[in-house]
């Protein structure tokens, strides 16, 4: 971490010892007509550089309103964030002014959002989209800009980028403008990217293709991954660790596979039993009863429990924290917690 | 592209005909007979009327008229009003002057639309955009011949800045108040298109990604916003300067611009067929040219948009 070739950036040289993202205790409400709505009640997590943090969670469980808070990219009004800490590289990103925000934003934490189409301005060439990022942050000349975003389209594995640098981004494939997305979000090296449902709106082929840039390129620059997403078969391969969120809470976490082998909370249960399998053809696929809570009407207690089959008095009065779990001699289990009263017998029951 | 453009052009032709037979025939149809009415009060000597009316091909039936006048069209001459004068002289006395007054009509619609569309769509909600909302709203409600007596009773007879009419319509500044009454409609229109687009975009995911990359709001609503929202302002723009070319008829009546609403207002109360049709025709083939312009303008603010 020493050279001296990447000293453009100050940053790079002082070393910094803990989590590159820490968020804690983040609330983020939304005042509509009806009342407030609560978003995102208390989430914590962490991300180091280099590993791969999968959020997961139906819509509305907050997932991509955290990742908003995190990039400073929510309306505001009508969000509010009433509580909580984001701190980046230990500095808290909810105290810094709108300018000091704004410079984190493409250069340190960069975002990929789902359907590219949309989120490319249809009437710029994906090239100056591009070399956008270079001119605002770096001052870089339109020429060199222009240079930059084949360099970057190249990267990304988009074929004759030289002979495409001016088209636009209607003139693409999905597969190939999420790439561009992807590069995009690469520019300037960020320490952090935080991807929302890279691959929702792509063909199942392309979506590993994708995926598979995302954390070779990951892995090459030593980046910190958020992937949000809902998707379950997508996070196996990619994720470190995974981060269950259900209305606005966090649920579970735990390491990839053993989320996978043993889930420890019924809404974690539900959503692995609800993935459809080849070996159980004929069968009436499992689906979690209920809907996702109402955010202006959050059930009392654990907020799953209208939907929990374990569910007793006490899930209705009371709101659990995420426990630790641990092997039934106690053997700690590295990174696991469950907000589960019931943890223990969840993560038996197979 | 150039295809397009000669397709187009090739369009206006049967467009060309159509709207001239129309006109033709509209003109004919009128009730009473132009040349008797020449003589007002007075008795017409049949000899002299029917004289009249075979110098002017009146006795002849409609479509040999209609002939007769697109013969001659293409020969340079537009015909002959009543009072001797070529109509060809009438129009290039009466286009100048609306000409001007429709442009300097549309400069002030343009400018001041588009930056109090920009002011309350960037703030929804806020005072400035309630009070755009407000003043758009009552500009929309009241005719326009009632905004103009306002106009003149302010800046005329209460504050004398300008005459209540004007003098010289040669002179481009006796032209702004009238353009600016003139103009007010489509301004209230062009702020309130401008704010919506604007509002619509700001919602954009596109938007939002240009946030993500850490642009300055500045470099945002200049280049991400504002281009894209322009898109369906430039068409009602584009329209709306055919229509202030021919629409001004009110206004200038009541300012006493002798300009082409005028002249056709007379015309058309005179019953001159060649001035009315001559009129509406350039006025047909103005709104032409200004869609073909707006159709191509459209594929430079908008990439998606490719004419082949």
């Amino acid at each position: 971490m020493t050279t001296a070739v990447d000293s453009t950036r100050s940053k790079r040289d002082a070393p910094y010892e803990g989590p590159l993202l820490d968020v804690r205790d983040l609330h983020v409400e939304f005042v509509t007509r009806d009342g407030v709505a609560k978003a995102v009640n208390g989430v914590d997590y962490s991300v180091r550089a280099g590993e791969t943090l999968a959020v997961l969670g139906e819509s509305g469980s907050g997932k991509s309103v955290t990742a908003q808070a995190i990039m400073g990219i929510l309306d505001m009004p009508p969000a509010r964030i009433p509580r909580g800490e984001i701190r980046f590289r230990g500095r808290d990103m909810l105290k810094m002014g709108k300018e000091e925000r704004r410079k984190i934003r493409g250069q340190e934490i960069a975002m990929i959002f789902q359907d590219a189409l949309s989120s490319l301005n249809p009437v710029l060439s994906v090239g100056f989209q591009l070399g956008e990022m270079f001119r605002a942050h770096q001052g870089a000349s339109r020429k060199e800009a222009r240079d930059k975003a084949v360099e970057l389209m190249d990267r990304v594995r988009i074929p004759a980028a030289k002979q495409r640098v001016n088209d636009y981004p209607h003139q693409f494939s999905g597969g190939m403008r999420q790439r561009i997305m992807i590069a995009m979000a690469l520019a300037l090296e960020p320490d952090l990217i935080i991807a929302d449902e890279p691959t929702t709106a792509l063909d199942v082929t392309v979506q590993a293709q994708v995926m598979d840039l995302l954390a070779e390129l990951q892995a090459e620059y030593n980046m910190g991954l958020i992937l949000i997403t809902h998707d379950l078969g997508v996070v196996a391969d990619v994720a470190d660790k995974i981060a269950v969120m259900y209305a606005g809470r966090i649920v579970e976490t735990a390491p990839v596979h053993e989320l996978y082998a043993r889930p420890a909370h019924p809404y974690t249960r539900g959503l692995l039993d609800s993935i459809p399998r080849l070996d159980q053809k004929g069968q009436e696929l499992y689906a979690i009863k209920g809907l996702p809570p109402n955010l202006l009407r959050i059930p009392k207690g654990c907020a799953f429990n209208p939907r929990c089959p374990r569910a007793q008095d006490r899930c209705r009065a009371e709101v659990p924290e995420l426990y630790p779990v641990t092997e039934d001699d106690g053997a700690p289990l590295a990174g696991r917690g469950s907000a589960c009263f019931f943890w223990k017998e969840t993560l038996h029951d197979r | 592209m150039g295809s397009y453009v000669l397709r187009r052009v090739l369009q206006m032709i049967p467009v060309f005909f159509g709207t001239t037979l129309l006109i033709f025939l509209m003109v004919y149809t009128l009730p009473g007979d132009p040349v008797t009415a020449l003589f007002g009060e007075k008795a017409a000597d049949p000899a002299v009327v029917a004289s009249i009316k075979h110098q002017y091909y009146l006795d002849q039936p409609v479509w040999k008229q209609y002939l007769h006048y697109m013969g001659n069209l293409f020969q340079g001459d537009f015909g002959t009003s009543f009072t001797g004068r070529p109509v060809s002289d009438i129009m290039a006395n009466a286009f100048p002057v609306t000409i001007r007054l429709a442009l300097l009509a549309f400069v002030f619609e343009l400018v001041l639309g588009l930056a109090l569309g920009l002011v309350s769509g960037l703030r929804r909600g806020s005072i400035q955009d309630t009070l755009v909302l407000v003043l758009t709203l009552v500009v929309i409600s009241i005719p326009v011949f009632v905004l103009a007596y306002i106009a003149q009773t302010i800046f005329a007879t209460n504050l004398g800045w300008v005459t209540p009419t004007v003098q010289d319509s040669r002179d481009l500044s006796q032209l702004i108040l009238p353009a600016i009454v003139l103009g007010s409609l489509s301004l209230a229109y062009v702020a309130r298109l401008t704010r919506t687009s604007i509002g619509e975009n700001l919602r954009a995911d596109y938007i939002r990604t240009a946030v993500a990359k850490g642009l300055p709001r500045r470099t945002i609503v200049s280049r991400h916003l504002l281009r894209n929202s322009l898109i369906p302002v430039v068409t009602f723009l584009g329209t709306d300067l055919g229509a202030l070319m021919g629409g001004a008829i009110v206004t200038e009546g009541i300012f006493n611009v002798q300009g082409v609403g005028n002249v056709l207002y007379r015309a058309i109360n005179q019953k001159e067929g060649p001035t009315v049709v001559g009129i509406v025709t350039v006025l047909v083939i103005v709104y032409l040219v200004a869609s073909l312009l707006v159709d191509l303008l459209y594929a430079v603010l908008d990439p998606r948009i490719r004419y082949a």
